[in-house]
Order: structure tokens, then sequence, then C-alpha cells
């Protein structure tokens, strides 16, 4: 099975079988009967993105963008190409819910896509898959050929004279690409850049054409709401945070995996469901949404419950619903160490403050790392930081920086331990033995 | 220089996009062809530019900007092991320097029999599997404990 | 539009940014990526500012206006933002600005005197960055300041249209590079030299001869081609040291060729002729200027009284200046002689006369930009005119349309809307089809001679692109004029611009080809070919070296070594000059004289000399006019080069009047085609006039390479020849030794051998029948 535990599930329900995600499952669980239903009733283009609307339905790739508002932006009457496009380029550390839905129900996306079309009056889409899942490309490739073949994509779908073709495009290992211009400079054949807004995708998207951009997730949710309608979809979630949401728990629970829960359950059940922590210890710190989400400490976690809202006021982000868990047992300046590396390595490069203060920030954290720290690196960090946050084309400047800010600002005494003693507060061997490597069993 | 299965392969690529769009395939194109030679050579790239009418300092931005791509030589096998956070919290920094030891090599190194490349990597979106390492940017391989890793090498002759 | 900036109130038309609002009204905001000929890349963030409700700085150079915005540039948060990017930029740039070429002129350098802290708090490594050899023209020794703002990248892609340098890799390991060791080869790299904030792309001949501050900056005219684009000369210790644009958006805009650029080196060169010489007993003598004029004088009148008037010939090359020429032709006309010219690569001559008035480009330069379409008949375009070709692509970019009809399918590195190659004999019918292709679609008659063309799809294409639409324009280039039936050419383009309602006109050859008319310096006797054709007795020859510069240097060079005298004006004592010359006088060339070119738009250029003259040199101008008085001319007593042109042009002119591109109604007899093997000749960019063969970089550029006989594969394989094997080429007693080289831009039954080069030399006429054999 691929979604661990869920409540309420829509998107996990009957997967279970090594077939659920080709074409003749997903009809028998009512797949494409949305597609169907819009296409043969007569439904307008305007209706589908209201019931979005009324979903309340928020992006699920981390940024939470009201998805109907976003359908409503793109030009209704414009003349030429117009594009839907899927992220699927998931590779923001903790968060590995895209690709259990691409393996375990890739139409349910392409439904959800061809119903983004229908509503936008667009003829093409992409799904831009991460190039390391190069298994889920592949699969997903084969899905398309399945949905072509029964004319759900194509010319004339279903007899109802709208046209749209999807295809898959892979990339190759950069992380950027997960922001949108990013993903459609890529597409582009072109180097990652992330551009300068506004212009907006929906004006100036792909090829310069109205595109629209959403998750993996969000485009899966789609059918789910068309045939249970806006309003029960919201209902299953909390105001303001319709539906039930994926959520990635990785790191020091007993079963890391996805879940699917309603917007607003506990952060203590989703624990709960991943088998709680490992070896019965501590929750020392949590990043409840992705590696750019600022860490909220122990205590004030285990109070969160999972939604917009309710992260937010602790002071981080719901981000893409991945949840990190660290226990006692992680250093904390090298947990910080190492995703400092990940922005410095994964900057594009193209603006001065991110190209420069990502790979300055990761050297000084590098030095505290290895018993070089300063006493005024702390607060160099936090300057440096400040340069950098909201000066930047993207918002990788901005997701280099919170975990800084926010690590200092919550385990600050544990690097200046690490400055002062030229070591980890954790012992190495306490910190090796929490990874399990070594014990663990297949 | 490439064989003309891959530039068959490559003309399925430049289907997808509109016909005036043919750059959009050069990702594809330059994994095909590091796929049929196992490496990006600068011919590789220049002739991959050429095919789609490219300048080839174009292709060669993408080339080096995405770093599945290999533009020296690597192994037979090459291993790239995710060490970013949710990994190292459950092994993958352990994961790499079992290997290491096993192999008797760093990363960026490939074993003198030139069998494997050893490669430190980012996010693989797979944190749920962790430890997880990529054989050869294809096959992904799930919750790498000694024993898995031991049978994987094993395995790679 | 309205909106404040710093409290200064600006009205902008819609879709303005932040920049070009704060530029209207004087606020300067800092910047390096940023620049107004170039796509916004937002990248260097060095433009932040403060927008009244906006909760983050954003970049001016890429922040739409919108209307009552309030834009504050020094705010605290402006300023802020503005100190930390500039950090950001210095913490891995070398800190070592006294040792960097680019000190004194730098940007970075610049900005970090108001915007850089005192101390460095950045106490890691910096970034190691390797050099790169990109060829002989663009240093990149230095790579370690460069500050990725990309403006060298952009400007390859938008400018010069072809993309040699990106930014390779990411992160802060990101690098501006070509592709694997590549040279940069575009005929426009340099100004990627100019758009280089800091010291990482410098000029490789320029780069540590001198510092910025050292240095004059003088205003001059570029004497290499027809564009006539503002220099700016360096000036060190009376040295010409660097030639920089100067901006002139209706000229040149803010770029020059490479061309341009550094040719100066030239002007420097040990060739350069610095004492008169006479030829005594065979051999020529160093003597002072009394006795060269004395000599030249003395021998002239002999041979007129001897021979008569029209045993003198004269010679000039266009790009002599409107004065030098005025001169000149009065001269030869004082003596008696009908016979000038200053158009050496011209062969048909029959227009001369027929003429409404003085050819020119029927257009603005700055009009080229609002064109619907364009037809370019007989051109190398972008390597006989670089800025020109520049205009062209930025139209094609737009919604243009370009179409060329031309002798080879080299690439403009342009969008063309259609393109046409034909062998040099068909190129009239090629033009006439399009001529009848317009008569067809605008249901006129066809014109008398066309009666059996048959328009081709391409010739249709054309035909409406030029039929449709504002303003259309037919353009004739060097090869159009060049041609053996350049008057054919010239009527049909009257012809089809009358057709379309386009404007038709030449691009030119020469800094002064609209200029030699106007001065008068064209025939009343034997043109610039017939003179060698039959041969005269005397020759005079201003900046002219008719073995590289003529038609059919074969001829010409023939015709000088059996005449008795040739006297000889001239910046370089190099060159078989030394083998017919009798008389070398030492002239000034641009650098160190004044005088006015005319270019291809009709607009008078004056300019001034920069250093004093090389040696004994002498502007031309005052070494004609001491000949005019020795020979007891009338109309030689003026005491500048002013009162000069102010014989020829009113004081003030702008632009030139009496500009028509008509042509008095000639039967279009159109021949049929021609069998056998052609000539297809290019007059390669380097080697196109006295200061480029003599640039030593420019020498050692990829245009620069030697001259090859480049065939389609079809012919060389014809030809029982293979790629590289050496191969004799030979026009009726002349010949040369090539290496054959397949290149399928040439036309079928054509061989492509470059004119202009010493290699060449020996050959005959630059079209018509040649042959091929292997060596």
């Amino acid at each position: 099975m691929a979604i661990l535990g869920a409540i309420n599930p829509m998107l996990s329900v009957g997967l279970d079988g090594d077939n659920a995600w080709r074409l003749a499952d997903y009809v028998k669980r009512d797949g494409y009967s949305a597609l169907r239903r819009i296409l043969e009733s007569g439904i307008g283009q305007g209706d589908v993105i209201n019931e979005v609307k009324k979903s309340v339905l928020r992006g699920r790739g981390g940024a939470g963008f009201p998805t109907g508002l976003k359908w409503s932006f793109m030009p209704r009457s414009f003349p030429g190409d117009k594009y839907v496009v899927c992220n699927s380029d998931e590779g923001e550390p903790g968060t590995f819910k895209d690709r259990d839905i691409l393996r375990y129900n890739p139409h349910a996306v392409i439904e959800g896509m061809a119903i983004a079309a229908f509503a936008m009056g667009a003829a093409r889409g992409y799904n831009y898959i991460h190039g390391e899942v190069w298994e889920i490309y592949e699969r997903f490739e084969e899905a398309l050929d399945e949905a072509r073949a029964a004319g759900f994509l194509g010319r004339n779908i279903l007899g109802s004279g709208f046209d749209f073709d999807l295809f898959a495009h892979h990339g190759y290992g950069a992380y950027i690409c997960g922001e949108e211009t990013a993903l459609l400079e890529s597409i582009e054949g072109k180097k990652g850049q992330p551009r300068f807004k506004p212009p907006f995708p929906a004006s100036f998207g792909l090829y310069g054409k109205p595109t629209t951009i959403n998750n993996t997730e969000t485009f899966a949710s789609v059918p789910y709401i068309i045939n249970m309608g806006g309003e029960r979809y919201l209902e299953s979630g909390k105001p303001n945070n319709g539906g039930t949401k994926l959520f990635s728990v990785s790191g020091h629970v007993n079963r890391p995996g996805n879940y699917e829960v309603p917007l607003g359950t506990p952060f203590a059940t989703l624990l709960e469901m991943a088998g709680g922590m490992r070896g019965g210890r501590q929750l020392k710190g949590c990043i409840p949404g992705g590696s750019s989400a600022p860490v909220v400490p122990g205590p004030t976690m285990m109070d969160c419950t999972m939604d917009y809202d309710s992260i937010s006021k602790a002071g981080s982000m719901l981000g893409s619903g991945a949840v990190i868990v660290m226990d006692e047992t992680t250093c904390m300046v090298k947990a910080l160490e190492r995703l400092s590396y990940f922005y410095y390595e994964e900057s594009c490069g193209q603006c001065t403050p991110c190209r420069e203060g990502t790979s300055w920030l990761y050297k000084v954290v590098h030095r505290i790392e290895h018993g070089k720290g300063r006493a005024d690196d702390l607060d160099l960090l936090g300057s440096v930081t400040t340069n950098i946050m909201g000066r930047t084309i993207c918002a990788l400047g901005d997701a280099a920086s919170m975990p800084v800010q926010s690590f200092i600002k919550h385990f600050r005494d544990e690097f200046a331990y690490h400055i002062e003693n030229r070591k980890c507060l954790v012992p190495v061997d306490v910190q090796r033995a929490g990874s399990g490597f070594f014990t663990a069993t297949a | 220089m490439l064989t003309p299965e891959s530039l068959k392969r490559i003309d399925r690529e430049i289907a997808k996009y509109p016909a005036d769009q043919k750059q959009s395939a050069v990702m594809a194109a330059l994994a095909i062809a590091q796929e049929e030679q196992g490496w990006l050579s600068s011919e590789a790239i220049e002739c991959v530019a050429g095919y789609l009418g490219m300048a080839p300092i174009a292709a060669y931005e993408v080339a080096t900007f995405y770093n599945m791509y290999d533009l020296q030589p690597v192994g037979k096998y090459k291993l790239s092991v995710c060490t970013n956070l949710p990994c190292m919290l459950t092994g993958g920094v352990d994961a790499g320097e079992y290997l290491k030891q096993k192999l008797g090599i760093g990363f960026n190194e490939t074993t003198p029999d030139g069998l494997i490349t050893l490669k430190e990597s980012e996010c693989m979106g797979a944190c749920g599997d962790a430890p997880v390492m990529i054989v050869n940017n294809r096959r992904m391989c799930s919750w790498m404990n000694p024993e898995q890793i031991d049978k994987l090498l094993a395995e790679l002759k | 539009m309205e909106i404040e900036i710093d409290g200064k109130i600006a009205q902008v038309p819609d879709g303005s940014t932040i920049m070009d609002a704060a530029q209207q009204v004087g606020v300067y905001i800092p910047h390096f990526c940023y620049h107004k000929k170039l796509s916004i890349a937002a990248n260097c963030r060095m433009c932040l500012v403060q927008v009244e409700k906006a909760p983050k700085p954003l970049p001016a150079c890429a922040t739409p206006v919108t209307n009552g915005m309030k834009v504050f540039t020094h705010s605290e948060l402006a300023i802020k933002a503005q100190k930390g990017v500039m950090e950001f930029l210095l913490i891995n740039h070398p800190l070592d600005c006294p040792i960097c070429d680019q000190g004194g002129e730098c940007q970075l350098q610049d900005l970090a005197v108001g915007y850089g802290g005192g101390a460095s708090r950045f106490q890691e490594d910096k970034r190691v960055v390797f050099h790169k050899d990109v060829g002989p023209l663009i240093s990149m020794q230095e790579m370690a300041r460069c500050i990725h703002c990309t403006r060298c990248v952009r400007f390859g892609q938008e400018i010069a249209g072809v993309m040699e340098l990106g930014m390779a890799s990411r992160n802060m390991h990101s690098e501006i590079t070509t592709f694997v060791g590549r040279s940069v080869d575009s005929e426009l790299s340099g100004n990627m030299i100019d758009l280089c904030p800091v010291g990482a792309l410098t000029s490789r001949p320029f780069r540590y001869s001198a510092r910025s501050w050292e240095l004059a900056r003088r205003r001059s005219i570029s004497p290499h081609d027809s564009v006539g684009a503002n220099l700016t000369l360096q000036v060190k210790n009376n040295v010409v040291m660097r030639v920089l644009p100067r901006d002139n958006e209706e000229v040149n805009e803010c770029w020059i060729s490479d061309k341009e650029r550094f040719s100066y080196e030239a002007l420097n060169s040990p060739a350069r002729l610095g004492r008169p010489m006479i030829r005594v007993d065979g051999v020529l003598r160093e003597v002072a200027w009394n006795v060269a004029l004395d000599y030249a004088s003395h021998a002239l009148r002999d041979v007129v009284s001897r021979s008569g008037g029209e045993s003198v010939a004269a010679l000039a090359s266009p790009q002599a200046t409107l004065e030098e020429l005025h001169l000149l032709q009065k001269l030869t006309r004082g003596l008696g002689s009908g016979s000038i010219d200053f158009r050496p690569r011209r062969r048909d001559f029959s227009a001369d006369g027929k003429l409404a008035g003085i050819p020119w480009l029927g257009l603005r330069l700055s009009e080229i930009q609002d064109l619907d379409a364009a037809l370019v008949v007989g051109s190398f375009l972008r390597k006989d005119h670089p800025l020109f070709a520049q205009r062209l692509r930025q139209l094609s970019k737009k919604w243009g349309k370009v179409s060329l009809l031309s002798v080879t399918g080299d690439d403009q590195l342009l969008r063309l809307h259609a393109q046409r190659t034909v062998s040099p004999a068909e190129l009239p019918l090629a033009l006439a089809a399009v001529v009848k292709a317009a008569a067809l679609l605008r249901g006129e008659p066809v014109p008398a001679g066309l009666e059996n063309v048959e328009p081709c799809g391409v010739s249709q294409v054309i035909a409406s692109s030029l039929v449709e639409g504002d303003k259309r324009a037919i353009f004739l280039g060097n090869v159009a004029e060049q041609s053996p039936q350049a008057t054919l050419l010239h009527s049909l383009a009257n012809e089809l611009a009358r057709l379309t309602g386009a404007s038709c006109g030449f691009i030119g050859d020469g800094a002064n080809s609209v200029g030699g008319h106007l001065a008068k310096a064209f025939p009343t006797a034997l043109n610039a070919y017939d003179m060698f054709a039959q041969p005269r007795k005397a020759y005079f020859l201003l900046g002219v070296e008719p073995e590289l510069d003529c038609h059919n240097p074969q001829q010409a060079v023939a015709a000088l070594q059996a005449a008795d005298l040739v006297v000889m004006l001239t910046p370089f004592a190099d060159g078989s000059a030394r083998e017919y010359a009798d008389v070398l006088l030492p002239i000034s060339p641009f650098s160190e004289t004044s005088g006015s070119y005319v270019n291809c738009e009709g607009r008078v250029q004056s300019f001034s000399g920069v250093v004093r003259p090389f040696g004994d040199a002498r502007p031309a101008w005052k070494v004609l006019r001491v000949l005019g008085n020795l020979l007891s001319l009338a109309g030689f007593d003026q005491n500048s080069s002013e009162q000069v042109r102010d014989e020829i042009i009113a004081a003030g002119t702008e632009f030139v009047s009496g500009l028509d591109n008509r042509l008095a109604a000639l039967p279009l007899a159109l021949s049929g085609s021609s069998s056998g093997l052609q000539r297809v000749a290019d007059v390669p960019i380097h080697f196109a006039d006295l200061l480029a063969r003599r640039a030593p970089a420019l020498q050692q550029t990829r245009d620069a390479a030697a001259p090859t006989a480049r065939m389609s594969g079809q012919t060389l394989n014809a030809l029982g020849l293979t790629d590289g094997v050496l191969v004799r080429v030979t026009q009726g007693a002349g010949e040369a030794v090539l290496a054959a080289k397949v290149d399928e831009t040439t036309p079928p039954a054509c061989v492509r051998v470059a004119a202009a080069h010493v290699s060449t030399a020996a050959l005959g006429d630059m079209f018509g029948a040649i042959n091929v054999e292997r060596a």
C-alpha cells in the first residue's frame, strides 16, 4: 500500500494492489467520471473554476495559493496557445508525496489536468517530473499512453470537441526547477533560472504564453472536488483549509511515509499514525513544511494542528506538508550545516544575494560545525540572512535563510556551545546511534 | 556520433513540443546521449546542440546546470547517495561512509576497476524510504542498511 | 502614468520601468546588469529601491511603473538593500583594484566607494575562477572579477545574434565561458568589453598599456564603412591607445564593430611611412618634402606636356575624406584629365551620367527600425556592414520581414523572412523574378524585358513582403555595386521600388561612398576600371592599394608597372607599392587629419585630428593643396580643411541635398546564364581597408583566416577534387594556389575566392570565369 495511513482519505482510497495505477483500476474507482460529466453535461468553464474556488483548495506545492483564484487569472479570451503545467519536480528535502501520487494514482493527475485545461481553454500541458524518480517518469509516460488510447487525451476528447494533449518532461537534478518559472525555463530547454515577476505565468508563461502551474497533489485533488462538490470538499478540512492533505513524515519516526489526513488534524495524531518517535525518544524539533520552513521546537510542535493557519502561528509554514522529525540525538548544528549546503549547492547562481549569500551561510555554518566557529558568527549569520531575504528573484534566498534564522533562534545555546567547545553538544556516538543505520534490518 | 536508436528516441522527445521549440528536448536528448555513451563528452553535447539547432554553449549551460549529467567519465555504475537532512537523520551519511569504506574510494571517485563511481547527492524526493541511493540515474534503491548495500554491491558486476 | 521618484514627478508611458522614469528625471540608481539595449535580467539586484506600500525593496530595472507610484531610491530601506548587495558582490571579488586593468573605469569600483564597507566581514576563502582564452581580441584572464551580470551573454544572444558566451554551471560556481575552449568570433565581440562593468572582459591588445586616467578622449568618425560610426579615440603621449564607441543613437547607437575598435593598432604600425620617397635609379630613397613635391609636380607636368592631360589618371579610396576627394578631382581636372574615380572595386559604370542625383541609402539609418519589410540584394551583409546588419537583426526580431538575395548563403545571424542564393551572373535574373512577382501581385503590366522571367516561390514571398505594410526598403549591397551588371541591378531595384512603393538605395562600400559623388570625384573620362584597362602614362593614387583594392588587381598592377610615373599618397610604406611607385608621399590617416565623411544616409560628419602626424606625414588635403600650388592650378588657396569643405557644402549642413537613386530609363536586358565556373569574391572584413590589414590582433581572428577556394561538395566532385587539396586558381595570366574547401553556402558551379588578400592579388576580375585545377 502506498499511503501508510489515512483519515477520511480521497486520493489514497483503493490504491491496494499492483495495478492500482492502471487506467482500468482508476476507472473502477470512478476515475475520469468527473471529466466525463463536465464534457458530457455541458458544464461551463466558469462553473468548473467556481467549484474549485468553493472548495478552497490551496496549492499543495508549498505556497498554499488558492487554486480557483489562480485559474481565474488565465486570460479567457486569449487567442493563441495556453498551457497547463504540473509541477512534479518534488525535491524539497522531506517531501515525497507526489512520487506516491504518480506511482499509485497517476490518472488522477491526468484527469485533474484535463479538467483544468478545459476550464482555462488550454490545449496542451506538460507534467514536469523530478529526474531522480525515473521509474515514476516512465510509469507516467505509460499512463499517458493509456489515457490517449482510451480517448481521455488527444483530439476531440469523449466526442466533446475539446482537445488536450499532455506530455511528460523530466528534470535532471536541479531543485530550483520546483520554482514555477524556473520550471518553465527548464521545459524551454534552458537552465532552470527563475524569472523575475511580473510578468506572471498567467500572462507570460511557457513559450511566452499564458500558463497555469499547479502541484501534482493539487491537480490530483480536482477530480474529487468535481465529484463531491466544492463545498463538501471544504467541509472535509477546516475553514480556509479545504480538503485532505498528504503529509510526508520522515526522520526519527517508526513508520516514515505518506499519510493522508484532513487539514487541521493534530500533529500528535499524525505522529502517532507514523508509529511515534523512534526508540521512544523525545521530539527535539520538527520542520513541518519541508526544509525551507522554519524549524519548530518539539514542545511547540506537539500543540499544533496540521493546517496552514496553525503552523503559521507557530512561526513556520505548512509548505508542502513535509514533516521532518528530529529527536534528541540530532545535532542541530550538523542538521543546519546539511541544509545550508543544500541551498548553497542548489542556488541557481543567477542573482547576487542568493549566489553569494548561500555560499557564505554554508561556509560559516560549516566552520562552526567543524570546530572553527567564532564568537560573532551567529550575529554574522543573522545579518547575512537579513541581506538575502526579500532581495532575490525567487524564494530560494528566503528558503535558505529561514532554516538558519530559526535554528539559531530556537537552538542558540547549542550553537554557542559548539562555537565555544568546538564540538557537538550531542555526543557523536549518540548521533550515530540515532540514525539507526547499523542496527536497522531489512 | 549518436546511434540511430538514440536519435530516434530524441525525435520522440522533440515531438512532445511545438514545432518551433525543439530546444525543449535538450534535457531529454542529453540524458539519452549520456545513457548511450556513459557520460557527456563535448562532442556529444555539440552533437545534441546541432541536432536541436541550438548554440553549443546553450546546450553546455544546460549540461553543466543539472547535476545528473556527467561531464567526466564515470564507472560502469554510478551510485548516488542522498545525504540530505531526512536521509541523514536515518543513516544517509552513514551509508555514504559505509560505501566509501567498502569500495575504498571517496565521493566523486571511481573504483580502480572502473566499476563503481560514488557520488553524494541531493534530495531525491523519496525521504520516506531513507536512506536512498540511485544506480545510474535510473534505479532507486530504498531503505539501504548495511545488509541491503552489501546485496546491491554483490549484484553490480 | 505619473510617478514620484525621490520627490520628483515623472510622466512616463505605460510599460515603463522605475529605471526608465528615474533616468527621465535625472535620478541615478546604481546598477550593473541593467543596460538600455539589452533585455532585463534583474540579477545583480544593485538597483533595489523602496516603493511605497511594497513590503520588500524592488529592482528598479524590472519593476513596471504604476500610476501614482512613489519611489525612494535613497531611503534607509533602499540604501540598506543596496549596501547589502554590494557586500555580496565584493565578498568573492578580488580587492586589488590597483593591479586591475579596469581600475579607474570600473563600475564596481565606482559604486563600491559609495556603497561598500570599509572592511570585509567575509573571512572565508574566495572563489577561484580559471582564465579562458577566447581569441586575440577579448581577454578573459581574470574571470574571478566577474560579477555574473550576464551582459556579455545577453549581448551575444540579442545584439550579435550568436550565443558564444554563456554562464555555465550553477550556484557560486557559475562562470562565464565559451563552449570548451572556443574563441569568440562575432564581428561585434569587442562591445562585450565595454559592456562588462568590471575587469573580467578586457581588451587584449590594450590591456595594461595605459591607465584610463592617463588617456585623453577625442571625438572621431569611423573611416571603415558607410555607417560612419561615432568614435572616441583615446590618446596617450600622442599615440592612439584605444578606440571606443561614442553614443549616437541615430548612427551607431552605442556599438562599433571589431574592425572599428581594433584597427587603431595599424596607426602605430612599424609599416607607417614617415618620410617622402622618390625613385632614383630604380631605388626608392627618402627625401625632404620640398624635393618630393617638386619632383612630383615636375614629373606630372612633364607627362601632361608630352602625352596630354588624359594620359594622367587618379584613383582614390572611398575612405578618403570629402576634402581630399574634392582637391584630388580639382587637381586631376586641372591637369586636363577627366580620369578620376573613387570606386576602385566597381566594374560597371554605365549608370554614370544617367543618375538623377547622388546614390544613397534611400532612407535614414534610424528609420530601419520602423520598416515592415526589407530586401537586401547582393551583400555579405554582416561582414560588409556589421552595424547596418545589426539594425536589420533587431528589425527581424521585432516584426520586420528581412529578405536576402545574394551570392552566398552565409549565416547572417538574423531571422530571414526569405533567402535566395544564386551565382553572381544570375543575380539580375533573381531580382527580375521578384520584380515580375511584384508586378503580378500589384496587377501592373510586366516591365518590358521580363516577359520570360518565371517568379519562383521565394521570389513571390519576397515580393509580397514588399507590397505589404507601410514602410519597406530595398538595399543594394557591395556585390550589387561591384557586379558587372550593377546598372541592370540598379534599374531592376528601382523598378521593384516603383511597383511596391518601397524605398531603394545603396548601402555603400566605403566611408565616403556618398561623399565621393558630392566631391565630384567621379570620371568624365576613364573610370576606375578603364583607367587600367587602357593604361595611362601617369597615375596618382590616394590611400588606395590597387593590388588589393581594385576590381581587377592583375590589370591594375600591370598598368602601374608599365606607367612612367606613379605618385602615391599613402600612410604606409610596405606592400607592393614599393615595386611600382615612383613617388611615395606620407599622409595622415583619419586620426591625424581633419576632414569629413558623408555616410550612406547623407549625414555629414566632420572630425579633427586627435594626434600629431606620424613622422613627416601630412594631412592629404594639405599635400594636395601644395601640389596644386606647385602646378600653378587655380583654386588651391584654402587654409583649412573647413574651407575646403565649405566649397562643397554649406557650413552647418547636417544632411546633404541632391540625394536621389533614380536612373534614366534603361532597357532591362537580361543576359542568358553563363557557363563554366564563376568566381564569387568577397572582401573579407579584416582585409577590407589599409588599416584593418595592418592591425595585428584583427589579423589573428578567425575572420582573417587565409582565403581558400570554397565550393559546394557537388562542384568539388565535378572538378575531381577533394576537401583540403591544394588547387591552382587562374584568371587570365594570374594564378593563386589555395586549399580547396567544401562550403555548401556557395552556389553551384561557383568558386568563392576572396579578393583583397595578397594570396589572390594576382587574379583578375572579382566576377566572371575562373579556372580551378589540382595544383
